[in-house]
């Protein structure tokens, strides 16, 4: 199994550094989430795991090997990323996004081989878009048209996927479809996934492990339950909140009620009052 | 799409009031000392003394005629249309919310080059006054259609939508303006020297007579200026400060007309000008329009009889037209702007 | 050779060779309508004139048969024929030129006019003509290709750092065509009336008087980069779907982005030193075409490379007829259709 890992890597916008000295390590097989609040370079990081941004100090490994010294199309093989709200040229259809997929498997002379056909087939039915190949792409749904866009990355064929905030624009019923089929794609293909999401609950529900962030560091990382306490998310994101258990599935819901900088504008308090939400249920 | 510094609403500290009016004072000052300079460099130089005998107390020697009937009108024509220019540009990224919007860039100096050409294929050189009009009227037509093209379709006026329209319109007007004088070689010989943007060997009476025009756009441009700063802020926003913005944005774009309309009129299309000098401004006055304005003028005033005089001097005894030496200077500006406003 | 799935695309993969190809349905059928057009418009091209040859008698010139009048075979492919033949040739680099410009600006409005490329090489070639009027004509081509380099230069050093954003690379271009643009002016009013005069009609954009002698020399340029185009077709797919997915499917950005800037340069600049600056061709037919395939370069590439060819012939015959005897320029004919459109498509895209 794959195994990717940053170490001590420095990552940097225009000379102004984001991410100084952090470390990694991905837990192979496993749903990563990166979890904080705006700005605290959780992008940055996913951009560096899939050299989209160049390190200015330290590496990021993938079998030991470091990843900027890969051939790129090797990488590519190895390893797949979903950047933030990408774009589609006009009148592209779906099966020719998911065909661009298998690029880093094709050269000069093998375009479009069998097993070419065969793999972007695939993709297409464990998104759900068999049904959509001869769209355009700009005539379909956010939920769809986000299925498409992983559609391409899975024929990528990369045991390892790092989506940044695949659910962001989406609708609550939209999201959920993509984080099912994420974790459809963990548990059934053992693809391991990197993902940048917003909603605490989403990361704690669908993620095996948890890494927290803030202003450029990374304050905990671990498993849901260890993450998800109140004393952390005041570190990251300074806000009081409750954590319960969702009784269905057992993963920790966190239930905010109040901002906890008291320089924070404080009119009246926060809707209900700061301590009228004190935990009633725990 | 990548984003864009909005121009408009910048940059820049706004210093306090006693020390902007002694900006302005001194710059005025030093724009005296550029039109000094005017009159005195040249193909024969004037030395400072006789110029300002000249001035003063005429005797009719061959310097002194000189000064007085040649780089007098050309000094005055380079002041007011530099200040023309620059006030036009100033207005047009307000108004656009667009660092990159200038008269130049955006077809409107194309527009009423085609008009004078088309004007004089069909009427020949008769009438300046028509001549005028037929500039106002394609400088007036050109804005209109770029704004309206910039603003088309979704997503409304994009810097880069704005910019490509521009573009295009200008290479669709230069494209029927050549048709026009390849049709006909005598109206290219007639117009030639004015398509170019020069400020030299151009008609006083000419310039008396536009001149009213340039003088109320700059003065309504002014009396806006106010309402300008609250519009930068976006027009939703100005609107909701109770701002009748359809108003303010026709009378803003008849002052463009009139101010880019009337230099191309006297001096022909000088690019560059309208698109630098408000982004020179900025960073000393910061984003109110009222003083924006005023630095604008006298900043581009001094710059194009700067650049006058340096056109003049540089390939001596040949002289180059002032909108070739805009476009040395103006070109590797944009491509800063360029690199430093629009990030990815 | 065998036909995928219904509906699918065309997929070429013969025997068990490790060789594959695929092309979108529509591209066969929408190559033979152009190429049928192009011959038919040709014709007609070559027949009309002062001296005015029926289609009918200019087929069997071309195919040397006799036709009953001795001028026939001079008139046609002597005087006629290499001019159509480079009006063609100059569309059909032009519209390759543009379509390799929009893919990499990922910007439908980008095109070599717009870019600045064209501009660079007028302002070349107007300069040699007014500022050396004793240099000899043939010279012409060269400057402007020379011109053309020099700007696709500059453009590519100053936009790509840092990969190149689409949008530093279209407006660093405007910036260009607008200085380029104002020189050029200014050359013309600076040089003797009658070599002024003739740099406007070549600044016009014409094919007027090309002869076999251009047709030789712009015909290697196209053997080059006409087919490297279309090799690069993929790598122009993946670039089109931005850099971050471009870099994540594992294409080397640079490299490629480079090479196909070269390519398109190299056709936009040898189709202007042949005629000028015919605008807005490189704009159009890409848009034409991507209607009638779709937007996958395989197929994309020829298609708009046949439209814009078609786009020039007809812009030429369409010159020379409107106004007889005095001839337009094709590149006024081609502003004065391709700006209206241009303007529409504006319309349409919206912002992005």
């Amino acid at each position: 199994m794959s195994v990717l890992q940053a170490r001590d890597i420095t990552l940097a916008y225009d000379g102004v550094p984001v991410i100084a000295g952090v470390d990694l390590p991905v837990p192979p097989g496993q749903i990563t989430a990166l979890i904080g609040p705006n700005g605290c370079g959780k992008s940055t990081l996913l951009r560096g795991l899939a050299r989209l941004l160049k390190p200015r100090a330290g590496a990021v490994y993938l079998d030991g090997a470091a990843i900027s010294a890969l051939p790129t199309k090797e990488l590519a093989r190895r390893l797949g990323i979903l950047p933030q709200s990408p774009t589609a040229p006009e009148g592209l259809t779906v099966r020719d996004l998911v065909a661009q997929g298998r690029y880093p498997h094709q050269g000069w002379f093998q375009q479009w081989s069998r097993e070419d056909e065969a793999v972007v087939a695939r993709a297409l039915d464990i998104t759900g878009t068999t049904a959509l190949a001869g769209r355009p792409l700009d005539t379909l749904s956010g939920g769809q048209r986000q299925r498409a866009w992983i559609a391409m990355a899975l024929a990528q064929e990369t045991p390892i996927l790092l989506l940044d905030e695949p659910t962001t624009f989406l609708d609550i019923a939209h999201q959920l479809e993509v984080l099912h089929l994420l974790e459809r794609l963990n548990r059934e293909e053992g693809r391991t996934i990197v993902m940048v999401v917003h909603d605490l609950n989403h990361a704690a529900r669908y993620a095996g492990h948890l890494v927290a962030m803030a202003e450029g560091r990374i304050v905990v990382a671990g498993p849901p339950r260890e993450v998800l306490t109140p004393a952390t998310l005041r570190e990251v994101f300074a806000v009081e909140v409750d954590i319960l258990t969702d009784r269905r599935t057992g993963a920790p819901i966190c239930v905010p009620y109040g901002l906890c900088s008291p320089a924070a504008p404080s009119l009246g308090a926060a809707p209900g009052g700061e301590r009228a939400h004190q935990p009633a249920v725990r | 799409m990548a984003g864009v510094g909005a121009g408009a609403v910048g940059t820049g500290v706004a210093r306090g009031r006693p020390s902007l009016a002694v900006g302005l004072a001194l710059g005025v000052a030093l724009l005296l000392l550029c039109a000094f300079a005017s009159l005195s460099a040249g193909a024969s130089a004037v030395n400072p003394g006789a110029v300002y005998a000249a001035l003063v107390a005429p005797d009719g020697s061959n310097a002194q005629v000189i000064v007085r009937t040649i780089r007098l009108p050309r000094t005055l024509i380079a002041l007011s249309v530099g200040a023309a220019l620059a006030v036009a540009g100033a207005l047009m990224q307000g108004l656009t919310r667009n660092p990159l919007a200038s008269p130049g860039l955006l077809g409107v100096n194309a527009g009423a080059a085609l008009a004078v050409v088309l004007a004089v294929f069909l009427f020949g050189v008769g009438s300046v006054t028509l001549l005028t009009w037929c500039a106002f009227l394609g400088a007036g037509l050109a804005a209109a259609a770029v704004a309206l093209l910039g603003a088309l379709g979704r997503g409304g006026a994009t810097p880069l939508k704005l910019a490509v329209a521009g573009a295009a319109l200008t290479a669709f007007l230069s494209s029927l303006t050549t048709a026009v004088l390849v049709l006909n070689e005598r109206t290219f010989d007639e117009v030639r020297f004015w398509l170019a943007g020069s400020v030299a060997g151009r008609d006083l009476g000419l310039f008396l007579r536009v001149a009213p025009y340039l003088a109320l756009g700059l003065a309504v441009a002014f009396l806006l200026a106010r309402r300008i700063t609250t519009l930068t802020l976006g027009e939703e926003v100005a609107r909701g400060l109770g701002q009748r913005t359809a108003r303010v944005k026709l009378a803003a774009a008849g002052c463009v007309v009139l101010l880019a309309g009337g230099s191309v009129a006297v001096a022909g299309p000088i690019g560059f000008v309208g698109l630098v000098v408000p982004h020179l401004v900025r960073p000393f006055v910061g984003t109110d329009y009222r003083w924006l304005l005023p630095y604008a003028a006298v900043t581009g005033a001094a710059l194009l009889t700067l650049a006058d005089i340096g056109a003049r001097l540089v390939l001596r005894p040949v002289e180059l037209p002032v909108g070739v030496m805009t476009a040395i200077l103006g070109g590797p500006f944009f491509v800063f702007l360029v690199g430093w406003k629009v990030r990815r | 050779m065998r036909g995928a799935a219904a509906r699918g695309p065309i997929v070429i993969r013969p025997g068990r060779l490790p060789l594959s190809w695929t092309v979108d349905r529509r591209v066969p059928p929408v190559l033979l309508l152009l190429g049928l057009a192009t011959v038919v418009a040709t014709v007609l091209s070559v027949g009309y004139g002062q001296y005015f040859i029926a289609p009918l008698d200019v087929l069997r010139t071309f195919l040397g048969l006799e036709t009953g009048n001795p001028n026939h075979p001079f008139v046609v492919t002597t005087l006629r024929l290499p001019r159509v033949l480079i009006a063609f040739l100059v569309g059909l680099a032009l519209a390759l030129a543009g379509t390799i410009a929009q893919g990499l600006a990922r910007n439908p409005l980008a095109s070599p006019d717009i870019l600045g490329v064209n501009a660079g090489a007028s302002l070349a070639a107007v300069a040699l003509i007014v500022l050396a009027p004793a240099a000899p004509f043939y010279l012409v081509p060269p400057a402007a290709f020379a011109g053309a380099l020099v700007v696709a230069a500059l453009i590519a050093a100053l936009s790509l750092r840092g990969g190149g954003s689409p949008i530093r690379l279209v407006l660093i271009g405007v910036g260009f065509a607008a200085v380029a643009g104002a020189l050029t002016t200014a050359l013309l009013t600076l040089g003797r009336t009658l070599f002024a005069a003739r740099a406007l009609i070549w600044l016009a954009g014409s094919v007027y008087g090309r002869s076999w002698r251009e047709l030789w020399a712009i015909l290697p340029w196209l053997a080059v980069f006409v087919p490297l185009a279309l090799l690069l077709a993929r790598h122009l797919d993946v670039l089109h779907l931005g850099d971050d997915v471009a870099r994540g499917l594992g294409s080397r950005l640079a490299l490629w982005r480079g090479l196909l800037l070269l390519t398109a340069v190299a056709l936009a600049g040898a189709a202007v030193a042949t005629a000028g600056a015919v605008g807005f061709v490189g704009l159009m037919a890409p848009h034409l075409a991507r209607r009638l395939v779709g937007p996958a370069h395989a197929g994309l590439l020829p298609t708009a490379a046949l439209t814009g060819g078609l786009i020039v012939l007809l812009a030429d015959l369409a010159g020379r007829a409107l106004f007889a005897p005095v001839e337009l320029p094709c590149g006024v004919i081609t502003a004065i259709i391709g700006a209206p459109y241009f303007f529409y498509l504006l319309y349409r895209s919206g912002g992005s």
